[in-house]
């Protein structure tokens, strides 16, 4: 049996993650191959529909980064965004679908260690829980 | 607006397991508004529905469709011609929906993907509240504009019960006694008398006790 390597679709925001990432990179900090990165103008404009996608299109894992609760540029993006997960959550357990293949992260704009760290934590998480298809 | 929610997706999988092609059809009505029966959901439990088929290996065709409305036979005709297409059908309209298509298209597997709620309103977003039961015969006018048949647990017309207390009602706290909210506004507007003065019985015959009702329009019917 071939060795599994996640695919991983990640939604960041042009705000607080993104500068987070622009300090990971100036650290240097990568994030693993197989992590496919989508930035997006606020999370909050994510919709289930695009959390679902990936899924359906072969993606093992999902994960969101956005704004703090308390920093979100557009107020309440990040808290709309954990809502949806919550949904697409529900989702996946009715699907026989381990819930933990979809997460939110909320990190402010410094935090260029922990948006690498993210990545590595999603790609780690996926790789134990195995492919979606069991084959 | 006719309320509904979205069926568990365990259940509309238990349906349709034995279907390849299935199609998923919304209403642009009542269910969109409610957000649980237009173009966005459809997206959702099509999505929903490859991924099932992803994780169980089957090779699943989703079709995805949207009308205007499901409760009107030109709309219906819309999917002469896709619905031969599909092994099933899942309508996410309200319970008319399904029954429309299934009326049109004899030959047709037809399956509810909501669970049809109520007639009522968003009280806020995302949260919808029961207004109206559809007796035929409306007398909220009696009761400040407010009606006791729908949002009375009992359907008390004469007053509220014993299982009043603090304006909740008895069966759960969340649940507002109507009654007390009658009396209260009959009482701001200077009416409450008009709760007292006698009113004949009201007839069932035009309600849902008098049998499956139908409405003909003369004016209308060509």
């Amino acid at each position: 049996m071939s060795e599994f390597k996640p695919r991983i679709l990640a939604f960041y925001c042009a705000n607080c993650a993104s500068s987070a990432a622009n300090v990971s990179e100036s650290m240097s900090l990568g994030v693993p191959a197989g992590v496919k990165m989508v930035q997006v103008p606020c999370t909050g404009r994510i919709e289930t529909l695009h959390l679902l996608k990936p899924f359906e299109e072969g993606a093992d894992g999902v994960y969101v980064a956005g704004c703090q609760e308390d920093s979100c540029r557009y107020m309440s993006g990040i808290l709309k965004a954990e809502k949806r997960v919550a949904q697409v959550k529900r989702i996946l357990e009715e699907l026989d679908i381990e819930p933990g293949r979809i997460e939110t992260f909320k990190l402010s704009a410094g935090k260029g260690f922990r948006f690498a760290e993210i990545a590595s934590e999603m790609m780690k998480r996926v790789q134990e829980l195995g492919p979606i298809s069991g084959g | 607006m006719i309320v509904a929610e979205q069926k568990p997706i365990r259940e509309l999988v238990e349906m349709v397991k034995d279907f390849q092609k299935i199609l998923v059809l919304g209403c642009k009505g009542c269910v969109t508004v409610c957000n649980v029966g237009g173009a966005k959901e459809v997206g959702v439990l099509a999505s929903a529905l490859r991924i099932w088929g992803r994780k169980t290996g089957r090779d699943l065709q989703v079709g995805e469709h949207t009308l205007e409305r499901q409760c009107d036979p030109e709309y219906i005709e819309e999917l002469r011609g896709i619905v031969g297409e599909y092994d099933a059908v899942i309508s996410i309209a309200c319970g008319v929906g399904p029954q429309f298509v299934s009326e049109r298209y004899p030959t047709a597997r037809v399956f509810p993907g909501v669970n049809t709620k109520f007639m009522g309103g968003a009280v806020a977003h995302g949260i919808w509240s029961e207004r109206c039961a559809g007796c035929g015969q409306c007398v909220v006018h009696y009761f400040g504009g407010l009606c006791p048949i729908a949002r009375c647990s009992k359907s008390l017309m004469n007053g509220p019960c014993g299982g009043s207390a603090d304006g909740r009602c008895e069966i759960h706290k969340e649940v507002e006694c109507i009654w007390d909210t009658i009396v209260r506004k009959m009482t701001e507007q200077g009416r409450l008398n008009e709760l007292i003065e006698f009113k004949p019985p009201k007839s069932w015959t035009t309600a849902r006790d008098g049998g499956p009702r139908s409405m003909i329009r003369e004016e209308l019917v060509k």
